[in-house]
């Protein structure tokens, strides 16, 4: 049990500091908002976790307002649970994505399912009924213990919390690299559909109406959470995992199907819903009166609490998990209690709202917290940092491009090499533990460029997928950024769809220190301009800053998630070419990228140099693409990432076994280059003909390399291998290194 | 005839057997949530997959004493069909309807992926439409889905041509005698790991589950809309 401190015991001795406020800002709560008033226990507890970066974005709120928020498709942008985007036929897509990298650290099991937990709680929050989970992950490299126990619990607790609610983990991706070791990052998204008219706000509005809580008891876990997510770790972190909260994956489950029928059978009575997440009640309840201009009033004897003799600063601040606050009609609190009770879930009524503008809690009897709520919320602080160039940018930008030679002898040596590194690597061995076809809707499963699920009930499809080449943006922020993103809307386009939106989740350093904030802020610009350049505006996101340990920072690394609409069902492509005859077709020029290139990080053990990256191409590429697949002039359609059209072309042949016959004007060397903005299709040689004429009426350039054989030989130039082979490198390498 | 399907809290694959059954196959079927007491007007009772109580006892053990469990148990015993897939499966084996017990995986992992299995019995209410000694493709998603039981249940399950489906080609969770789903005694009920019910139409992979709901209706003599 904690010990409360008097107001002036608190002013005295600082401990607001421990919590993660600064003495600046302790004086600016008493003298500016409560008037001289020195804060008590309770609200002290408060503005530390509500004024943290996890919470109210203060480091990052300017550099988010660069990104275009707006569109046609856009329903509904950042600032409520997720974001919503229109898909025809009165249905909607409603994404997110979260961040639960320091508690992954910490307890890695726990702080990935509870990680799931709480973006798919922010999913039904919308009222959307959440149809796939995708994840992406960034680890040490696995050559130590330690680092194959958190592989193997992340992906174990991301697996556990999917695999019992019956939402299906569809796709994601894992790279691994050094800056990871003592800070793997953990990023789920989580995508719902919704009609149109059950679409919900996280407000609370209404005077006399009341403030339910519904779901799971309340504990003392997680208390300081947000505030824990927002300072970087020190070695003694691990000792933190007071700090890390417990997942139950069936009391969600529970609490998803009640929520779901109370927005679909009772939406008249329900003013505004929203999920307990990050610095639990105190901002779920406080938004939603800060958002609606309204008060609250709000009686803690009545929260259902797991533990004995919690005092109202444990209340407020726990993050125990599967939570939920709804404001419903004064009136019809009965309906509200029976329906949970089905579902045998608390639903009490803990307050109601005012119009006074005040956040006030009383807790046996006394008034414990007084304080204006928008001052919890809206109001919070913004910072506005130094940003200053990292020396190493300029070295890279004044450096000459990395140009590696590679001799006929060594070519096939080199590929078997990049085959088994580990973000090349199948990752079947991970994703063949999540279950991806609950609900039947998967059409293609994990494995392809994008995951594609059908939408029930008509003749769409949804592509979605996460990228994040940080190799990149350790390069060239700006660049990497815009890079980051025009791969996602490669990896739709691939799938047959047309991108929609993203979301994003922005894992850097410490933004006080102003080399990391200029990487925040650079790649928040690169990230801008492909959102401008391919119509995918940012409809939602998450920011994870201070990833660093001991002083040392993660690669700036943010992640995007993106979906896009496939019209017609006969549109969706995969990645696998389909027949021996097939031609295969190079769309885009290949150059020398090797600057943080998979081979240059492989031969030299680091990367470095000048990174180049042409958008406008980029665009002009991916319409082609999508045109020449929605004329049905394509087999099989593949983007080239890591390792470059050399591992293209095996992970396409791969799926069915097939061999491939390639002859392409490249250097050995050149064949795992990286320049973006290519793709690799399989065209049956009947439809050639069309596609060269659809080629004329572009500016995309294209080219025969080759054909689709079925010797089981890949031959690319000088490079040559049994398919067997490959595939045995290729699915056999991930599994070796976790023994 | 109007097929039950239960749904225990933590069921996950509910909507999925409800939508093979009645909006791929035309069968009249509906929800029954696990606090009914009665099955009167229900002829069949489909038990989905998913995590009923959230397993957290060993898997179907908390489901095996629902309010529901007896009426299931009166229909199973009047010979009308009872199926359940994966935590269905489960379920069916701790209450006893089926012999045999499901543990933990061998190798100690969620196993999710299509799966050959072979079709042991054709003769069977539930495999009539399978060819004789079939490979069929389904997908599999389970933690604790590893068949045991004694030598002298396995004798009489092969003596009897219980067993209807084993894994081909890999065994994914170390049962005994790759077995992936047994009848009873009496031909009724049918408890499989893998789903049929997500194998139902080309679009998502393949449909090779349709014949083993398509034997269920004919054989236990359903009218079903077009």
């Amino acid at each position: 049990m904690t010990l409360e401190m008097s107001p002036e015991q608190i002013q005295e001795s600082k401990i607001y500091r421990e919590w993660g406020l600064t003495d600046e800002e302790y004086l600016k709560i008493k003298d500016e908002i409560l008037g001289g008033r020195l804060p008590n226990f309770t609200e002290t507890g408060m503005y530390a976790v509500m004024w943290s970066e996890h919470c109210c974005y203060k480091n990052s709120k300017p550099v988010l307002k660069k990104f275009p928020t707006t569109g046609p498709q856009v329903l509904m942008g950042p600032g409520e649970g997720a974001g919503v985007v229109d898909i025809g036929d009165d249905l909607a897509v409603v994404f997110k994505a979260e961040s639960h990298n320091h508690p992954s650290y910490v307890e890695p099991y726990e702080g990935a399912a509870t990680g799931s937990g709480g973006i798919i709680r922010d999913i039904f929050s919308m009222g959307a009924r959440p149809i796939a989970i995708l994840d992406s992950l960034r680890f040490g490299p696995i050559d130590n213990g330690k680092t194959r126990h958190i592989v193997d619990q992340v992906t174990a607790g991301i697996a556990g919390y999917g695999n019992c609610i019956g939402i299906p983990t569809v796709g994601g991706e894992v790279a691994f690299d050094e800056s990871y070791a003592g800070n793997p990052l953990v990023n789920v998204m989580c995508v719902g559909l919704i009609e149109h008219k059950h679409i919900q706000k996280g407000q609370a509005k209404g005077v006399g109406n009341s403030i339910f809580y519904v779901g799971a008891k309340t504990g003392r876990d997680g208390i300081h959470g947000a505030s824990f997510a927002s300072k970087e770790f020190g070695s003694g972190s691990e000792t933190q995992r007071s700090a890390v909260q417990v997942g139950d994956p069936f009391m969600e489950k529970l609490l998803l199907e009640a929520c779901i029928e109370v927005i679909q059978n009772h939406g008249d009575i329900l003013v505004g819903i929203q999920d307990m997440g990050a610095a639990g009640l105190v901002s779920s309840t406080s938004e939603m009166a800060s958002k609606a201009g309204s008060g609250l009033r709000l009686n803690l004897d009545n929260v259902p609490q797991r533990e004995t003799e919690m005092i109202p600063y444990e209340m407020m601040l726990s993050e125990s998990q599967e939570r939920m606050v709804l404001c419903v009609k004064k009136g019809h609190e009965q309906e509200i209690i029976d329906l949970f009770k089905k579902y045998d879930l608390d639903a009490v009524n803990i307050g109601e709202v005012t119009d006074d503008g005040f956040y006030t809690l009383y807790h046996k009897g006394q008034m414990v917290a007084h304080v204006p709520v928008d001052s919890l919320a809206e109001d919070a602080p913004t910072y506005y940092r130094e940003a200053k160039v990292p020396e190493r940018i300029q070295k890279f930008t004044d450096s000459e491009k990395y140009l590696p030679e590679i001799t006929d002898s060594a070519v096939s040596e080199i590929f078997k090499k990049l085959l088994a590194q580990p973000t090349i690597a199948s990752k079947k061995s991970i994703y063949e533990t999540y279950d991806s076809r609950v609900m039947t809707n998967t059409v293609v499963a994990p494995g392809s460029d994008a995951a594609v699920l059908r939408v029930r009930g008509t003749n769409k499809a949804l592509a979605m997928t996460t990228d994040c080449n940080a190799r990149y943006l350790y390069l060239d922020p700006e660049k990497g950024g815009a890079i980051a993103v025009a791969e996602a809307a490669r990896n739709i386009v691939a799938s047959g769809g047309k991108p929609l939106a993203i979301t994003d989740c922005l894992n850097f350093g410490n933004p006080e220190k102003p080399e990391q904030f200029w990487e925040l802020t650079t790649a928040a610009d690169g990230i801008s301009r492909s959102c401008l350049a391919l119509d995918t505006p940012v409809i939602s996101g998450n920011v994870s800053l201070y990833n660093e340990t001991n002083g040392s920072a993660i690669l700036p690394t943010p992640m995007i998630g993106m979906v896009g609409l496939i019209e017609d069902v006969k549109n969706i492509t995969t990645q696998e070419f389909k027949k021996a005859g097939d031609l295969i077709v190079l769309v885009g020029q290949i150059f020398d990228d090797f600057s943080g290139s998979e081979l240059q990080k492989m031969l030299t053990g680091e990367i470095s140099g000048k990174i180049d990256f042409d958008l406008e191409t980029e665009k002009v590429n991916q319409d082609f693409v999508l045109k020449a697949i929605t004329d049905g002039l394509i087999n099989s359609a593949h983007d080239l990432s890591e390792g470059g059209l050399a591992i293209a072309l095996a992970e396409s042949a791969f799926a069915n076994g097939l061999g491939i016959d390639v002859e392409v004007d490249l250097s050995n060397a050149q064949l795992f280059s990286e320049t973006q903005g290519r793709f690799v299709l399989s065209i049956s040689p009947e439809n050639q003909a069309a596609f060269e004429k659809l080629l004329t009426e572009s500016s995309a350039s294209s080219e025969v390399i080759g054909k689709v054989t079925d010797n089981g030989i890949l031959k690319i130039n000088e490079l040559s291998i049994s398919t067997d082979e490959a595939v045995s490198i290729y699915e056999g390498a991930l599994p070796c290194l976790m023994k | 005839m109007k097929f039950a399907v239960i749904q225990f809290p933590g069921s996950n694959c509910d909507f999925d057997l409800l939508w093979a059954i009645r909006d791929v196959m035309g069968a009249e079927a509906e929800f029954v949530w696990h606090d009914e007491k009665s099955l009167a007007g229900f002829d069949g009772v489909l038990i989905p997959g998913g995590f009923s109580y959230g397993d957290y006892l060993r898997c179907g053990a908390i489901a095996s004493f629902a309010n529901i469990m007896p009426e299931i148990k009166r229909l199973a015993k009047e010979g009308k069909p009872v199926f359940g897939t994966c935590n269905g499966f489960q379920i069916l084996v701790e209450s006893g309807l089926l012999p045999g017990v499901l543990i933990r995986n061998e190798g100690l992992k969620f196993v999710s992926k299509w799966q050959v299995l072979k079709v042991e019995n054709n003769q069977s209410n539930f495999t009539t439409e399978y060819a004789k000694d079939a490979l069929i493709n389904l997908p599999i998603a389970h933690g604790e889905g590893q068949y045991v039981a004694d030598e002298a249940t396995l004798a009489e399950l092969k003596e009897n041509g219980q067993i209807v489906f084993t894994y081909a080609d890999e065994n994914p969770n170390g049962s005994v005698e790759n077995i992936a789903g047994i009848i009873n005694k009496e031909g009724n009920v049918l408890g499989m790991m893998p789903h049929p019910e997500r194998a139902m139409e080309e679009l998502l992979g393949g449909a090779d589950g349709r014949k083993m709901f398509a034997s269920l209706l004919k054989n236990f003599l359903v009218t079903v809309k077009n």
